[in-house]
């Protein structure tokens, strides 16, 4: 990432497939270890990558309310697919990370952090939402009282290739939710991956670190036409788009409906599984875990991904806080959707639809914000008392 | 794949937030059978005072075991030794209740947002703790008796379960013996021979004298208590704007990072834990929240 775009930007230029293989070259002479979609398991995750061969090339993804699935598209695209289970927040913001060590020494406990510090990654693909989920994660790791050291040298130190959608999920809803299809800002490089009258790449370059490569790499400018035709793909992919949010006033109408009888029926489905806040690009919790070598005299404290899902997320001495689904679900939504405009100025979802997706039981954020709107307690509330 | 070269040199991490700083057990001493105060002093330098404001905590931290929030219970005008007064109820408080003087321990803080004492300059002061709410009102306590004449009437009304549970008694008995305080005490229930009163705490806020147009309340203890207790202050006149309060909510890094304590649209830890109730009044009722 870099803040600082030049005004002198490089005009968008036209990359063939064996441009973007020696990308990937000039990517690794630079130093960058690039991280991007790739097949797994069945889905498409992020992965080290080592040509545009590892890419899910001629793949791509049906997503429905808790369904998944890859398609061969009879092509040879390199990004006609949308997002998977998983984010970048997975380089950001690790799983597991080692916070500190202690050892018991003569003078008393010494502590020492952990001293590793993370590699330089190209981020290849990032989509519009994903873009808008960097910026809302820098929010809670870089912009608070205290910043975490880890988050902010993998985002220093990273180059955000993104890419225009050419396709969208059933799940997708991120044109009302003011994040894509296109790209705007935040990124080094954009993509968009032109397929009509064969396959090549419109390059954008939105910093002075990703205008290096536009430089190096190619001279060819991007015709006009080519231009023309990279709008038309992300006009298309927004007029596919199927779900939607009415982002207007969540805030107010989410703190107004906290007693609302729609949490204990979205409740009564939901498993707790805590699947759509490890899917989701934004969520942020942790937890930590304190380990100890069969001496007891070396200790270790790990920080790991957690979710208000669970039971011990707000545990108190005598027993959980939110000890029923209802009062979990809700911390969910209303955060997501409502106390995070509190807290950081802007909404925690960035209309992706990874939890829509990867919810065991398919429920589906945008029709619980609907159906809560439908039935606005709090303004009947105000009549009733005016 | 070979990684070139450059790959190699990351830049260096910033420090870590989380970092705990080495400190030993200078003094110990038993409040009630499962209270017990702690001073600590840096494991490096001694002498060092920590400087903090009331109604701060602490990140204490025992090895291998894991940390716990623990607001500070000092007397923040004589600064020295830092003090914590903790009530053994999980595995890192009873760890904490058998360290020994001279016994390592790890302490990062001080976090949150203080009682603000210096707005209750010029008005009546009525502290209300709850058991081991108490301990987080102390340093105010301190500080207000500390410039006794800057303030107005100073009412301080506790309530604990019973005579056995009786915390900082010393600090008690010393500000009961001054005549310009009053001290209220109230047990839920006692033995025989107790002669003092019994009753929850809300029962002896009557007897608090204060100006309810100039007066700043300071609400410390479990959230049922506080509750009733912010419902007979409003029954005396006195609005959400005058009263403060502490909340408590799971914390695993009180630096705002890992989402734990959140309280609708509050972080505990750094909003908190000390709120003025009008901030929270909206969401203080909501169950499970």
């Amino acid at each position: 990432m870099s803040k600082h775009a030049s005004p002198t930007l490089p005009a968008p230029v036209l990359w063939t497939r064996g441009d973007m293989d020696r990308f990937f070259e000039t990517l690794r002479k630079e130093g960058y270890q690039p991280v991007g979609p790739t097949l797994r398991d069945g889905a498409i995750v992020y992965d080290t990558l080592s040509s545009t061969r590892d890419l899910p090339v001629g793949w791509g993804d049906e997503q429905e309310p808790g369904a998944y699935r890859l398609r061969k598209r009879g092509d040879e695209a390199l990004f006609g697919y949308v997002v998977g289970p998983q984010s970048w927040k997975q380089y950001l913001f690790p799983p597991r990370r080692k916070l500190w060590s202690a050892d018991r020494a003569a003078g008393g406990l010494e502590f020492k952090p952990s001293a590793e510090a993370p590699p330089k990654y190209a981020f290849i693909g990032v989509r519009g939402c994903e873009l808008h989920a960097l910026q809302v994660q820098d929010k809670a790791f870089l912009e608070g009282p205290y910043a975490d050291p880890y988050y902010r040298a993998v985002r220093e130190g990273s180059l955000v290739v993104a890419v225009n959608c050419g396709t969208s999920a059933a799940t997708c809803f991120c044109a009302s939710m003011g994040t894509g299809p296109k790209v705007e800002r935040g990124f080094d490089l954009a993509l968009t991956e032109l397929l009509d009258g064969g396959q090549r790449f419109v390059v954008e370059a939105g910093s002075a670190r990703g205008a290096k490569f536009v430089d190096e790499l190619s001279p060819q400018a991007a015709a006009p036409e080519d231009l023309a035709e990279a709008a038309r793909v992300v006009e298309r992919t927004a007029a596919t788009l199927r779900r939607k949010v009415e982002p207007g006033g969540l805030r107010e109408l989410l703190a107004r409906n906290l007693e609302h009888p729609r949490w204990d029926e979205v409740a009564s489905r939901c498993q707790t599984c805590a699947n759509c806040t490890l899917v989701c690009p934004t969520c942020f919790c942790s937890t930590v875990e304190d380990v100890s070598d069969l001496t007891g005299e070396h200790a270790e404290r790990w920080r790991r991904w957690d979710s208000c899902f669970t039971f011990d997320h707000s545990y108190l001495h005598g027993g959980a806080v939110r000890a029923s689904a209802m009062s979990r679900y809700r911390q969910w939504l209303t955060h997501k959707f409502g106390t995070w405009h509190d807290q950081f100025g802007v909404s925690g979802c960035v209309g992706c639809g990874r939890c829509i997706s990867w919810c065991p039981v398919g429920i589906d954020v945008t029709e619980e914000l609907a159906a809560i709107r439908a039935n606005d307690l709090g303004k009947d509330g105000e009549h009733a008392h005016p | 794949m070979p990684r070139p070269a450059a790959d190699l040199r990351p830049a260096p991490l910033a420090a870590e937030p989380m970092l705990p700083r080495a400190f030993r057990v200078a003094a110990r001493r038993r409040e009630t059978h499962d209270v017990f105060t702690l001073e600590l002093e840096p494991a490096d330098a001694p002498g060092e005072a920590f400087a903090f404001e009331p109604g701060q905590f602490n990140m204490l931290y025992v090895l291998g075991a894991g940390e716990v929030p623990i607001s500070i219970s000092g007397d923040p005008t004589r600064p020295g030794r830092l003090m914590h007064t903790v009530r053994a109820v999980g595995g890192v408080t009873r760890l904490l209740e058998g360290l020994k003087k001279g016994d390592s321990l790890g302490v990062r803080g001080p976090y949150g947002a203080p009682w603000p004492v210096l707005d209750a300059e010029g008005r009546d002061v009525v502290v209300v703790a709850g058991g081991i709410g108490l301990a987080p009102l102390r340093p105010l306590i301190c500080q207000v008796l500390a410039r006794r004449d800057r303030f107005g009437r100073v009412s301080i009304v506790f309530g604990t379960r019973s005579p056995a549970d009786i915390l900082l008694a010393k600090d008690l008995e010393r500000w009961r013996s001054k005549f310009d305080v009053d001290v209220l005490l109230t047990v839920d229930h006692a033995p025989p021979g107790w002669r003092g009163h019994v009753g929850v705490v809300t029962a002896l806020l009557p007897r608090a004298a204060f100006d309810p147009a100039n007066a700043r309340a300071f609400v410390c203890g479990p959230e049922v208590m506080m509750r009733f207790t912010v419902q007979e202050l409003a029954h005396r006149g006195l609005p959400a704007a005058s009263v403060h309060v502490t909340m408590e909510r799971n914390m695993k890094c009180a630096i705002g990072l890992c989402g734990h304590c959140q309280y609708g649209p509050e972080f505990v830890c750094k909003d908190g834990p000390v709120f003025r109730f009008d901030r929270i009044e909206r969401i203080f009722g909501v169950r499970e929240l």
